[in-house]
């Protein structure tokens, strides 16, 4: 099977995130750069499609010039080829994400039985662009999904909802969009590195789109306050760590 | 958590493996009183010891960088916090297959044991994932090993507060470091203030931001260490333990594989130096996993992706073997690859322990707390010295050039005479232009550039013919020339001129100006005005601090000249002896004079014609100086020698050099003058004469009675040292600074090799020497004497063999030579009854 894997650079975060003084962005001058999350796990998702379906996968990302390291990543564990949608460092929004990405996939030429998508960017976190592409393209679309098996023409896609799951059927081609928890992305190896950097990387400059969001600017939520209370010290405090953990569910 | 006291004794600012070592030293010696701040969490408050690979190899060529290396071994044995694994070294070149030959000879001489050269097979079963077939060798430590730096720690601060002497508070961030007449006073903090009578500052990377609070400098940069961890290794899963396998060093690729637990460490040291500056350095807040470990830059890394995979093929090449975590990890660089130890010259009581790495960081600790407690430490800190740095070495242009070079030598093979190629022509002297017609060689002391030889000299070389003892091998005479030796033998025979505008110049005035000297100096300073005296200072135990000359030019006014990788040192310890009430000053005039040396048997038929003065022995004898006009050229001149000529110093007003110059070359032509570069002053010329050289020859760990230079009398005024070096006296040394002469050169491929300096002396059957005190024979210096036809070494030697004919060897790449004692003590080889000085 053909499938395609939508993913997005962002920033590494995992410390206080600090905005840039106009509010208009993260200042990322220390950070790193990753894959969203959610993506990490469709990458993963679809290298494992295709170790047990058989066919290929490819990557696309819209991105700047640096985004590139996101394709190389995603190769670096098993997909095949890559598509940079490189922009001029301007934000596309949603509808702008969307239209890029449908215009590539018909220039592409290939034909994709499966378009995985991550549920929301860790940034942005808009919800849209795997929706919008499957509008546009005519295809099925089921989001929020953690697990996924493919029955010749047929997928499976199931969705965890409090206290149980609903369970989609679709024919392919169709579109997903995953979330994290469908399954542990694998690191990779060193030779998937060097393997990652001969596989092929096509690029194209999409013309910048205004979508027609309009970002006014960026807050810092307030910071949730820390209370720490101190259960006591030594082993007198092992009946009260011990009722706390009952407490919460873990005995 | 526990308020902050009001006033500590000592403030140590840092809870790494730096900080945590001083602590526990300072608690050791009897400090008490001891706070240790810092803005992070325990047990890893987020500095280069949370990341660092924590493993130890033990050779270093620097002696100061072993000994710290092998006393901290110790120290973590003792903490129990040490996992002996062994260690290689590989090499896939030929060059590092010498190399390692030198290595092992700098260990034998700084005492390491365990050593040992191996076959690409013996590598393999020491190490069976590793592909033998790239590797020519490898270098084996047996010693070598890992340890938990964070555990060695915790141990630490346990041991200081256990004592009662230390409180450590976690999470408390400088904000500002008081000062007060020059003093430090406290320490300010996001937490509240604080009283301290000293402040260490032992906060790795942070250290330049925290020294600028105080106005001072800790000239160093943050530069990225990349590694990444690769596992689980089904290879290395039944290990218990941490670590089962000898650590490998891949020397020739910059990088070290090793294991931790099931997981392989890869480092590199090959990468481009990325620098950073200490401000930008995130927050712990800020940190996405420490503030130094930053994120990894992947591309800068992928070309040692394949060398790392040639090496060690079945791991790395497994596919289910992930990169579970890849750091840019912040360490620190310094500009000459030392690290920053010492009272700041800036800030009296505010203390620099910077740029120490896991490795040696206990043992420097050590020394630095044993410099706090009595001034004495037991191996010697110079080197590492913070106030050996002149301004512009503190400047972030110079810190960021030097860094970056250095950077990609970690794991380089470095000859002992190489120059440094970025931030050059920083000190230039009035000569330069002059010199650089005439086809100078410049090398660099400290800024200056200095001609090492002049190519324009090569015309001498036909003319001494085989007596300029030509080098055969490429190494021997790398960094070198044989025109050194044949401007040797013309300063010799005719007549030299030497730039030694980098001496560093001290004036030192006032109605104090005689008893401070006094108390500073060895030697009786209240000689006739016009004397100049070789003399020396010591330190209260009587390790020799400098060595240097002092001309009294009138009652209360002395010039102090000193070497320029010495003066940036010696001027602390006489500013830091200066007496409180102000009879004392201390002008630094380096900058406003140059000087010429000129010396030979032809330096007064020369000056003569141009100098207004009588030059006769009679006039102006050995060991005076005096004003003498050259024309409109006012000069001191100073009748003394390095190269032990009939000659003078010539000291001159910067402005006024290039004419002084002019006038002496002119002079010289008729007398056959050639310009003489530091090859000679700096080697060869003082070789011969067995003048000694601070750093090399004298240094702290040895006393004015072992280096042969006990004066006849001790002067009955008293004198920082004095005692010790009455005790000194009256007891028999454990070693004597002796020259030895190489009997022969030639190697077993018929190659004439000459050493270069620190190798071990042995004794004929191999062994090394060790005198009484545990020091090891070594070779002090090495030159050739081109007017003796021998090569010369000099080496402290214990008694039984510091006599002269005593039969020895030298090692030199991996071979043994015979050497021969041929003086003890400060008897030179060339001219003993100095006829040719005082001529």
């Amino acid at each position: 099977m053909n499938i395609l894997v939508c993913i997005k650079r962002v920033p590494l975060t995992g410390g206080k995130i600090s905005l840039t003084t106009d509010a208009q962005a993260i200042d990322t001058r220390l950070m790193g750069f990753t894959i969203s999350p959610h993506e990490e796990c469709a990458v993963e998702e679809a290298v494992r499609l295709v170790e047990k379906h058989g066919g290929a996968a490819t990557v696309l990302t819209l991105g700047p010039v640096d985004a590139a390291e996101q394709l190389r990543d995603a190769m670096a564990i098993g997909i095949e080829r890559a598509i940079h949608l490189e922009s001029d460092g301007r934000e596309f929004d949603p509808v702008a994400t969307a239209n890029a990405i449908v215009e590539a996939i018909r220039a592409d030429g290939a034909t994709f039985d499966l378009l995985l998508f991550g549920n929301e960017a860790a940034d942005t976190g808009d919800f849209q662009v795997g929706v919008r592409v499957a509008y546009a393209l005519g295809l099925p679309c089921m989001t929020g999904i953690k697990e996924i098996s493919v029955n010749g023409n047929q997928v499976t896609a199931k969705r965890e909802i409090p206290g149980g799951w609903e369970i989609f059927d679709a024919p392919l081609p169709a579109v997903i969009t995953v979330k994290e928890g469908i399954n542990l992305p694998r690191y990779p190896s060193l030779p998937g590195r060097l393997k990652a950097k001969k596989k092929p990387l096509a690029t194209t400059q999409p013309a910048w789109q205004d979508g027609g969001l309009q970002k006014i600017k960026l807050l810092n939520p307030p910071e949730e306050a820390h209370q720490v209370e101190i259960l006591g010290k030594g082993p007198e405090a092992a009946p009260r760590v011990v009722d706390l953990l009952a407490e919460l569910g873990l005995l | 958590m526990s308020n902050l006291p009001s006033h500590a004794r000592v403030v140590v600012i840092g809870a790494g493996i730096v900080g945590n070592s001083m602590v526990y030293h300072l608690a050791k010696l009897g400090w008490r009183d001891i706070v240790q701040l810092d803005k992070g969490p325990l047990p890893n408050p987020g500095g280069s010891t949370g990341h660092a690979s924590n493993f130890i190899f033990l050779v270093d060529h620097s002696k100061e960088m072993c000994k710290f290396t092998l006393d901290s071994v110790e120290q973590y044995k003792e903490l129990g916090v040490f996992t002996q694994s062994g260690g290689i070294e590989v090499s896939r070149t030929p060059e590092r297959v010498e190399e390692f030959k030198r290595r092992i000879a700098s260990g034998k001489a700084w005492g390491v044991e365990g050593m040992h050269l191996i076959s690409p097979a013996e590598v393999k079963k020491l190490v069976p994932y590793l592909n033998e077939k790239i590797i020519l060798n490898g270098f084996y430590t047996q010693g070598i090993g890992t340890v938990d730096s964070l555990r060695a720690g915790t141990l630490m601060r346990e041991y200081a507060q256990s004592v009662g002497a230390l409180q450590t508070f976690a999470n408390t961030e400088i904000t500002g470091l008081p000062v007060e007449n020059g003093r430090i006073v406290g320490v300010e903090t996001n937490r509240g203030n604080l009283r301290a009578e000293i402040v260490v500052i032992a906060c790795g990377l942070w250290s330049p931001r925290l020294a600028r609070m105080a106005g001072a400098y800790i000239p160093l940069t943050p530069a990225v260490h990349q590694m990444i961890s690769v596992g689980p290794v089904p290879e290395l899963m039944d290990t218990v333990g941490e670590i089962k396998y000898p650590i490998v060093r891949d020397m020739d690729t910059n990088m070290y594989e090793r294991q931790h637990g099931s997981d392989m460490e890869v480092g590199s040291y090959a990468h481009r130096p990325i620098l950073w500056a200490p401000d930008d350095v995130p927050s712990n807040e800020q940190a996405a996993l420490s503030p130094t470990e930053a994120p990894f830059t992947q591309a800068d890394f992928d070309p040692q992706l394949e060398q790392a995979l040639e090496l060690i093929p079945d791991i790395l090449g497994n596919e289910k073997v992930g990169i579970r975590y890849a750091i840019n990890g912040l360490l620190s660089l310094t500009p000459d690859g030392f690290p920053i130890l010492g009272e700041t010259p800036e800030v009296k009581n505010l203390w620099s322990v910077a740029a120490v790495w896991i490795k040696e960081a206990p043992g420097i600790a050590r020394a630095v707390a044993e410099w706090m407690t009595h001034g004495n430490p037991e191996i010697d800190p110079s080197g590492s010295d913070i106030a050996r740095f002149y301004p512009h070495q503190k400047t972030k242009t110079h810190v960021n050039a030097r860094s970056a070079e250095g950077f990609n030598k970690t794991y380089g093979i470095v000859h002992p005479r190489e120059q440094w190629a970025s931030n050059r022509n920083v000190r230039l002297s009035p000569y330069y232009e002059r010199e650089k017609n005439l086809g100078a060689v410049f090398y660099e002391a400290m800024g200056w550039e200095r001609p090492q030889w002049y190519e324009s000299n090569a015309k001498l070389l036909d003319e001494f013919g085989a007596r300029v003892m030509s080098r055969e091998a490429e190494w021997d005479a790398r960094w070198w020339s044989p025109i050194i030796n044949a401007e040797h033998l013309a300063l010799r025979e005719r007549v030299g001129m030497v730039d030694l505008s980098a001496f560093a110049l001290y004036e030192i005035q006032g109605a104090g100006a005689l008893d401070f000297m006094q108390k500073m100096a060895v030697n009786q300073m209240d000689t006739p005005i016009g004397r100049v005296t070789y003399t020396n200072f010591l330190n209260e135990h009587g390790g020799i601090k400098a060595d240097l000359t002092v001309m009294r030019l009138g009652k209360n006014h002395f010039r102090v000249v000193t070497g320029a990788f010495d003066g940036a040192r010696d001027k602390k310890w006489l500013t830091d002896h200066l007496p409180d009430d102000g009879s004392v000053t201390l002008t630094d005039i380096t900058a406003a004079y140059s000087t010429l040396g000129v010396w030979g048997p032809q330096a007064r038929a020369v000056l003569q014609t141009i100098g207004e003065t009588d030059w006769s022995n009679d006039a102006f004898s050995f060991g005076t100086c005096k004003y003498v006009d050259f024309g409109t050229v006012h000069v001191l001149a100073s009748r003394i020698s390095y190269v032990g000529e009939l000659g003078w110093e010539l000291y001159v007003s910067f402005e006024q050099g290039a004419k002084l110059w002019d006038m002496v070359y002119e002079a010289g032509q008729r007398f056959g003058i050639a310009p003489v570069g530091i090859g000679v002053y700096g080697t060869t010329g003082r070789l011969e004469k067995a003048y000694r050289l601070y750093g090399s020859d004298l240094e702290m760990e040895f006393n004015l009675v072992e280096a042969g230079m006990m004066r006849a009398k001790v002067k009955a005024q008293d004198f920082i040292g004095k005692a010790a070096y009455l005790k000194q006296r009256a007891a028999p040394p454990a070693a004597l600074l002796c020259s030895l002469t190489v009997d022969d050169h030639t190697s077993s491929s018929g190659v004439k090799r000459f050493m270069q300096g620190r190798e071990p002396i042995l004794t004929l059957d191999g062994g090394p020497i060790e005198d009484a005190r545990g020091r090891r024979s070594y070779v002090t210096s090495a030159g050739a004497g081109p007017s003796l036809g021998k090569y010369i070494l000099m080496s402290y030697l214990p008694p039984e063999y510091a006599k002269v004919g005593v039969k020895l060897k030298v090692e030199y790449f991996g071979e043994h030579y015979p050497v021969t004692v041929a003086s003890v003590g400060a008897t030179p080889l060339l001219d003993p009854e100095n006829k040719r000085l005082k001529a």
